[in-house]
């Protein structure tokens, strides 16, 4: 029914599309952060932990989706990223690994460490986790220094084994775009969960600040992509060459993902606007589609148009495209028709999430409950 | 690529290191969310908060080992690209589809449903609150069953073919996965053994409560229900045990010989019910492999064959062949297996050569030995071979402990009838006793199942050496040791906060 290019095209969407919803769901890690900005006594970082406790697992879902999503459609990103960077993505694992156990182990009592330890996990999965994932991500418009033999097993060349990404200016930004995105995200957040007037006192401040960190990198990463060389592959040979403007060109020729972005970020500006001129608690809505829109596109402009959505540094034709990368034509197939629950799934956490915050949450109800975080 | 032993030898500590971890946690999972589950259901029924009480008392419990067991779980999945690199890209097109679709299907089932359970009480009708209990017991099994139809095609690789050209194998028949014999019994054998564990603990606590005389009640009411899951799971156990042996013989002949240190075959061959291996003994040598040995005759071909006669390979005839039984020695599919790959180089090279008449001959001398193609990357016969030690006791500690868990849910339930339990003290303590070893046996039950696979990543295909991604065995030594150290002092705070809420008691609660 479909060509092959057919779904590659499409799980490489599905992969952008999941790829963003992790990045909206990161709100999680960046009220991790904030643990100590908004809550000045014990009750009140209870209550922001609380808070974010009904959601961090979703999060932590979305990224290991998000890595069997590639493993089932692209494997050879998943062999040559995974097993070449190996130290990065390392230690982005350990970031996660940190986070799952902080929020249950924090109040209990003989939990070993105390509890600002526990504090201390969620803040390092909150920042250098964000980060982390972010200089990967952008390690996809710059590149990797990996070789693929002709068996498509594959090495990578430096001893470094992937740290070198961070020094790169472009990545940095992108990691720290991603960990400024986050933090306004979290707030906003706070401010449509709860309802602690001291705390949703400190709330603007937080969102100003961060957002305009957040929109300086934001405009220097965007620059970047838009005006910068690109990779850009051959589709009847495969041979890849360097264009310069490679994505600024994709945008010209399909200007609907152009819209799309556009659309995207004025939906982040203007859930940024009613929070701070308007005081809307509905404002995480609006950042949060914008940001799913804008992270979407900005993940489908690598795979799209002959784009090269992984290249090599250390030589040019072992670079990654969606064509020399994916699963075969049976699984992706077979993974095409399982993608059909995707919207069911979204459907059930979107009811149980709604139900379960029909009312916003307080200080009186995290006491009353004796299984509280 | 061939990579050096060592780098073999750390991947697959670290993966052992991270597994054996996760597994702590796993099988708890898997069957308290299903007592949790009963527990509230039978408060949902008859209205009685003593049974809610005694619910969130064991959800309690679930989460804190919930939450490790997130936290170990992560790692496994990406460690298939981290560490055993040349793995995903071989074979990644089939073992990536049930990675994923257990995430889809299963993990944000749990997650979603975990909140609900755990914050919902008050949020969510009681019935909605049921349902979403049982969802996560429902999810944590569905979970269980992807990456196990995963594990059960690294065993007995099915539904796919070779290509040449992109170097892999390619799914070509996903129902095979699915229904792959082998995976079914292993799914079935594992989350049994995954309620069994959970009942065995929550007996094991309650008779804790009831040597302290305190929380009396609640212990009885726990037991009962524990001691009624465990028997009649650890039934179902004792069967798909026996059906997973019968897999093992029938595709993975020499992990069976290894798990019953069996090196001479035999018809009618017995059982080693207990027996202490000669470690000086040798392949091909004429010594006893036993200092002593206590058999069960038949059993072993009855176990593997379903057929008391039948004949049992043993690791000499596996190595040798034997024309009687139509075994082809490893030397033979060593021999093919080169060929194999030397075809398949030389495929390549004519391809690019654009010289495809040889190119095709290449290609047919590839597609008759590809089914030996692992072989071809064999040092020596005796690389075929799995640790026979590590198999045999890990087996047989495995069953044994099965064997006795069984007889303690038999008589657990009986002394819980007559409402005697709590009079017979030295019951309680071997109840308590018990309870630890619940976790031997899990780990000593993927032992068999993973070191016994050995040489082999996929069975017969891949072995573990050409497996692994081709970094720097320091690279693997670091990550080994920061997991060592990590998980260890996760598991101390576990374990801790555990025992506290155990302590602590369902009326403290």
């Amino acid at each position: 029914m479909f060509d092959l290019l057919t779904l590659q095209e499409y799980w490489w969407f599905l992969v952008s599309v999941i790829g963003a919803l992790f990045v909206f769901m990161t709100f999680v890690q960046g009220g991790q952060m904030l643990l100590y900005t908004l809550g000045k006594t014990e009750d009140e970082r209870d209550l922001l932990v609380n808070s974010l406790g009904r959601k961090w697992e979703l999060t932590f879902t979305a990224l290991v989706m998000f890595g069997g999503a590639l493993f089932a459609a692209f494997p050879l990103f998943y062999a040559v990223s995974f097993g070449g960077a190996y130290f990065v993505w390392m230690a982005i694992l350990f970031c996660f690994i940190i986070q799952a156990v902080a929020y249950e182990y924090r109040k209990k009592p003989d939990n070993f460490y105390g509890e600002r330890f526990y504090e201390t996990l969620l803040y390092i999965n909150g920042s250098l986790g964000i980060f982390l994932i972010g200089v990967a991500l952008g390690t996809l418009f710059t590149g990797g220094n990996f070789t693929v033999n002709e068996y498509n097993l594959s090495q990578w060349t430096l001893p470094s084994y992937g740290l070198e990404a961070l020094l790169n200016p472009f990545n940095v930004a992108f990691g720290l775009m991603l960990v400024f995105l986050a933090r306004v995200q979290g707030a906003l957040y706070f401010f449509n969960n709860l309802n602690e007037p001291t705390i949703t006192a400190r709330i603007k401040k937080v969102v100003t600040v961060n957002f305009v960190m957040f929109l300086v990198l934001f405009l220097y990463v965007l620059a970047t992509i838009l005006f910068s060389d690109g990779y850009v592959y051959d589709p009847n040979t495969g041979v890849v060459s360097i264009e310069s403007m490679k994505f600024l060109h994709s945008f010209l020729a399909m200007p609907l993902l152009l819209v799309i972005l556009l659309v995207g970020v004025l939906t982040l500006l203007f859930g940024i606007f009613i929070a701070l001129i308007k005081n809307s608690t509905k404002a995480i809505w609006f950042s949060g589609l914008g940001t799913v829109l804008t992270v979407t596109i900005l993940m489908l402009i690598l795979g799209v148009n002959n784009s090269v959505y992984y290249p090599s540094l250390a030589d040019l034709q072992s670079s990654l495209t969606i064509e020399n990368s994916s699963g075969s034509f049976y699984t992706l197939s077979v993974m095409s028709v399982v993608s059909l629950l995707v919207p069911v799934v979204l459907g059930y956490i979107i009811y149980f999430w709604r139900k379960m915050d029909t009312t916003k949450i307080t200080i009186d109800e995290i006491k009353s409950d004796p299984h509280h975080y | 690529m061939e990579h050096t032993e060592l780098l073999t030898d750390w991947s697959r500590a670290q993966f052992a290191l991270t597994a054996l971890y996760h597994w702590l946690f796993v099988p708890l999972t898997l069957g308290l969310t299903f007592i949790v589950a009963i527990m509230e259901t039978i408060y949902v029924k008859t209205g009685d908060t003593k049974w809610k009480e005694t619910t969130k008392f064991w959800m309690g419990l679930l989460a804190i080992n919930f939450a490790i067991g997130l936290a170990t779980g992560i790692i496994m999945e990406f460690e298939f690209g981290t560490n055993w690199s040349n793995y995903s890209w071989i074979v990644g097109d089939i073992f990536g589809a049930p990675l994923a679709i257990e995430g889809l299907m299963a993990f944000f089932l749990e997650s979603t449903f975990f909140a609900v359970m755990f914050f919902g009480w008050n949020k969510v009708s009681k019935k909605t609150h049921l349902v979403s209990t049982w969802l996560v017991a429902v999810g944590s099994n569905l979970s269980a069953l992807w990456i196990l139809i995963a594990n059960g095609w690294m065993q007995n690789p099915v539904g796919m073919k070779f290509n040449p050209d992109t170097a892999r194998h390619e799914m070509v028949d996903f129902w095979a996965l699915v229904f792959n014999p082998n995976a079914v019994s292993k799914f079935l054998h594992t989350i049994s053994s995954g309620y069994v564990l959970a009942s065995l603990f929550v007996i094991g606590i309650s008779a804790w409560y009831l040597i302290k005389k305190r929380d009396t009640q609640f212990a009885r009411r726990s037991i009962i229900v524990a001691s009624s899951f465990g028997l009649i799971t650890s039934l179902f156990l004792l069967t798909t045990g026996d059906e997973s042996a019968h897999q093992v013989a029938l595709n993975q002949p020499m992990k069976l010989a290894a798990m019953e240190g069996l090196y001479d075959g035999e018809e009618r061959a017995g059982i080693v019910a207990f027996g202490l291996l000669d470690q000086t003994k040798e392949i091909g040598d004429e010594k006893d492999p036993f200092h002593f040995s206590f058999e069960i005759p038949g059993a072993l071909s009855f176990l593997g064959y379903h057929d008391l006669n039948a004949f049992v390979p043993g690791i000499d005839n596996l190595i040798e062949g034997s024309e009687k039984y139509g075994l082809i020695s490893v030397k033979e599919k060593m021999k093919r297996g080169k060929i194999a790959v030397a075809s398949l180089a030389a495929y390549k090279r004519y391809k690019k050569q654009n010289n495809m008449p040889e190119a095709q001959k290449a290609l047919k001398a590839f597609e008759a030995n590809q089914k030996y193609m692992g072989y071809g990357y064999l040092k020596k016969p005796e690389d075929a071979v799995p640790n026979v030690a590590l198999s045999f006791y890990s087996f047989h500690i495995m069953v044994g402990l099965g064997t006795w868990f069984l007889v303690l849910f038999a008589m657990s339930l009986y002394l819980s009838m007559i409402n005697e339990m709590h009079k017979k003290k030295w019951f309680l303590y071997l109840a308590l006793l018990t309870m630890p070893l619940a976790w031997v046996a899990q780990e000593a039950g993927w032992i068999v199942a993973e070191a016994g696979r050995q040489p082999w990543a996929i069975q017969d295909l891949l072995p573990v050496g050409m497996a692994s991604s081709n970094i720097s065995t320091t690279s693997v030594m670091i990550t080994f040791w920061l997991f060592a150290v990590l998980f260890t002092a996760l598991l101390i705070a576990e374990v801790k906060i555990m025992l506290k809420q155990i302590k602590i008691g369902p009326e403290g609660h």
